[in-house]
């Protein structure tokens, strides 16, 4: 296939996702996947489709409802040389096993004295919009993100679905990789080649000189039709898409804050202790003398997820409200 | 035991009420009018059934994400279950729970729960509540074979056993969780085998029989009044419909052989049956309860359709407890 093929080709979200799992795991011997229904079912939404049929049960395991076991085996699986993947359904379930993953995880090549690296992956989906309540909705990436040892990355696209997937298997630290509940669906172009979108490295997805939105996930989407909206009325958005939120690409945000002297944040977690807090502290600690206007942030109220779909439709950031809170850092000043 | 008319009777509308409920749950959900995640009882209601017609209604009852049957077994409001599921204002959690959080803390019914044996160590802080307070009221736990692999379901029981607490430990084996079978995430052909290690009495029980369950429960309930700890029932049962919705779509995970082997042992069925050769009720007098039951659930469908969405204002309400103000 020739590379303008290969280009154009497209994908699904969650296609990208088992595409890489299959092409990474018929590269390196030492890749598994395991959690629950990750083996004969292929998982809950597909992620893992035909992994077991192809590489048997060894390599796509069905674990008992057990997440802190789960990631309790991915962690000594890693430390005895091996390249787990395993996945906890719902971001919410990583709280089940939070201890493995903050306590264990995150620090044990620290505490060693730097004797292990931790190759591990947590693959997981987060975020809102089934009326799956406050149970099965959550965004709980900042917690993680403040976990010294982690890193998590945050996919808004198939083409950063896979390319991030690959990157964080071959990553050897501990990486929360979780998907978007609401994107599984949305198609786009991705290479069929295995390659890798190296974490850390956040991607300018429309380029603005007026103000910039800095997002990632779900609303990395809803932000680029907030600049189309935006762009009807004159004002030019440039909007950065994360894709790593640790590590975080801050040169990136503040060069581009330092471009246009303005800036909101947006995402689908709770805007109380939000990575909007962190950015916004970095942006006023590394630029505060080129901003026009204070630092914006749109996202989801400091509430649980509710259930009925016209509260969560009220919940949810989305481009009208990101149009908004734009206009309110471009009008300012 | 003695098993009188009455118990019949009662376990036999429990059942239909259940079923009824959750048959009518599921056509709105395929329709498209019940948002969300729906997980069906259907199969399990002599569990349900056979466990709460054992109770008193001061008895508490800890449930999980499978939960409608256990609010409707308890006496749950079917209209107010029915605007919930849709998420309405007049539903139970005024439409901020939806079926995995529905709960009716008047009848003592704890609360869904979305996060698989969750339920088990909330229902033991009840037991816990009742021990101290020195009343006789017990604290049932219901949970999935799936979800005694959660530590936080082994912490429960063996915390319960530990205090001598007054619970029941109520296992709704239906041998699946989710689309794996049980075989595959266990090493144990029985789930009371574990009761052994927690130091409580096991048995295993027909949980396709309301009146095996109710047996077992009533002994069970009452060694908990008596202030003689917790036990544990293993009840042997089946879901009929997918683990969430209604159809089985994509991977087929259990054969049709098996789910028809499990259907000519249904539970409604079953009683009908022995009532009828036991001239308990005529079959008239069953189809005139089926037939209120039926119309209960078409009017709790009425509701539910007709119920406002809840108001967008009403979003931060009951984020927190507001001192002074009691809602
Ligand atoms: C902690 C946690 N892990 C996983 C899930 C996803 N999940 C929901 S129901 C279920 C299966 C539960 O099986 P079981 O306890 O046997 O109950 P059943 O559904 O068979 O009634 C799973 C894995 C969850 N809700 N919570
Ligand atoms: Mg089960």
């Amino acid at each position: 296939m020739s590379a303008t093929e290969t280009e154009l080709r497209e994908l699904s979200y969650l296609g990208a996702v088992n595409e890489a799992l299959h092409q990474i795991m018929a590269e390196d011997p030492d890749v598994f996947c395991a959690g629950e229904d990750v083996g004969a079912s292929g998982g809950v939404f597909g992620s893992f489709g035909g992994l077991q049929k192809k590489y048997g049960e060894l390599r796509a395991v069905d674990t008992p409802i057990s997440e802190q076991a789960i990631v309790g085996l991915g962690i000594g699986a890693a430390v005895a040389g091996l390249r787990p993947v395993v996945d906890l359904m719902f971001m919410d379930f990583i709280m089940v096993a939070m201890d493995q993953i903050a306590n264990q995880a995150a620090k044990l090549k620290y505490m060693f004295g730097g004797k292990t690296s931790l190759p591990l992956t947590i693959t997981t989906n987060a975020g809102a919009g089934l009326s799956a309540a406050a149970q099965h909705s959550q965004s709980l990436e900042s917690m993680l993100a403040h976990v010294p040892g982690l890193k998590v990355v945050m996919p808004s696209n198939p083409y950063d679905a896979k390319g991030l997937l690959v990157a964080s298997i071959r990553d050897d630290n501990p990486v929360i990789y979780a998907k978007t509940k609401t994107l599984f669906g949305t198609k786009g172009p991705c290479p069929e080649d295995l390659f890798e979108v190296p974490l850390g490295v956040a991607n300018i997805t429309r380029p603005g000189t007026d103000a910039t939105i800095v997002t990632y996930g779900r609303m990395a989407g809803e932000s680029l039709k907030a600049a189309s909206i935006l762009s009807s009325e004159g004002v030019d958005v440039e909007v950065i898409d994360l894709r790593t939120l640790q590590p975080m690409d801050s040169e990136t945000i503040i060069a581009s804050v330092k471009r246009t002297n303005r800036c909101v944040v947006v995402h689908e977690a709770v805007r109380f202790a939000g990575m909007g807090a962190e950015i916004a502290a970095q942006i006023q600690e590394e630029a505060f003398d080129y901003l026009d206007a204070p630092i914006g942030r749109v996202a989801a109220p400091f509430s649980p997820v509710p259930f009925s779909p016209v509260l969560e439709g009220a919940y949810v950031p989305d481009a009208k409200r990101i149009a908004e809170g734009v206009r309110a850092a471009v009008q300012r000043g | 035991m003695e098993i009188t008319n009455e118990v019949l009777k009662d376990l036999h509308y429990r059942m239909i009420r259940i079923r009824f409920f959750e048959e009518a749950a599921g056509k709105l959900f395929e329709n498209s009018e019940m948002p969300g995640f729906l997980h069906l009882y259907v199969g399990e209601e002599a569990v349900a059934a056979g466990v709460c017609a054992a109770l008193r209604p001061d008895d508490q009852i800890g449930s999980t994400h499978r939960g409608h049957g256990h609010l409707v077994g308890k006496g749950g409001d079917l209209p107010k279950m029915m605007a919930e599921l849709m998420g309405k204002a007049d539903g139970y959690c005024n439409g901020k729970g939806g079926s995995m959080h529905i709960c009716d803390l008047d009848l003592n019914m704890l609360g869904a729960n979305g996060i698989v044996g969750a339920g088990a160590p909330i229902a033991v802080g009840a037991a816990f509540a009742n021990k101290y307070r020195g009343n006789d009221t017990v604290a049932v736990v219901f949970f999935g074979d799936g979800a005694v692999n959660i530590g936080a379901f082994h912490e429960a029981a063996n915390m319960a056993a530990a205090l001598q607490l007054p619970a029941v430990f109520v296992c709704e084996n239906n041998e699946y969780g989710e689309y794996t079978p049980r075989s595959k995430t266990m090493a144990i052909d029985d789930v009371v085998d574990r009761a052994a290690g927690y130091g409580m009495p096991g048995v295993i029980v027909d949980g396709m029989d309301s009146v095996a369950v109710y047996e077992a429960t009533t002994q069970a309930v009452a060694r908990a009044r008596a202030g003689h700890g917790p036990s544990f029932i293993e009840c042997k049962t089946y879901r009929y419909y997918n683990h969430h919705g209604v159809q089985i779509m994509g991977f087929k995970y259990r054969t049709d052989e098996e789910v028809d082997m499990w259907k000519t042992r249904d539970c409604i069925e079953g009683i009908e049956r022995d009532m009828l050769a036991q001239g308990v009720m005529t079959q008239d007098e069953i189809d005139t309860i089926r037939a209120k039951v039926q119309a209960d659930v078409d009017e709790a469908v009425e509701f539910g359709r007709n119920s406002p969405f809840p108001d967008v204002d009403t979003l931060m309400d009951d984020v927190y407890t507001v001192a002074g103000a009691n809602s």
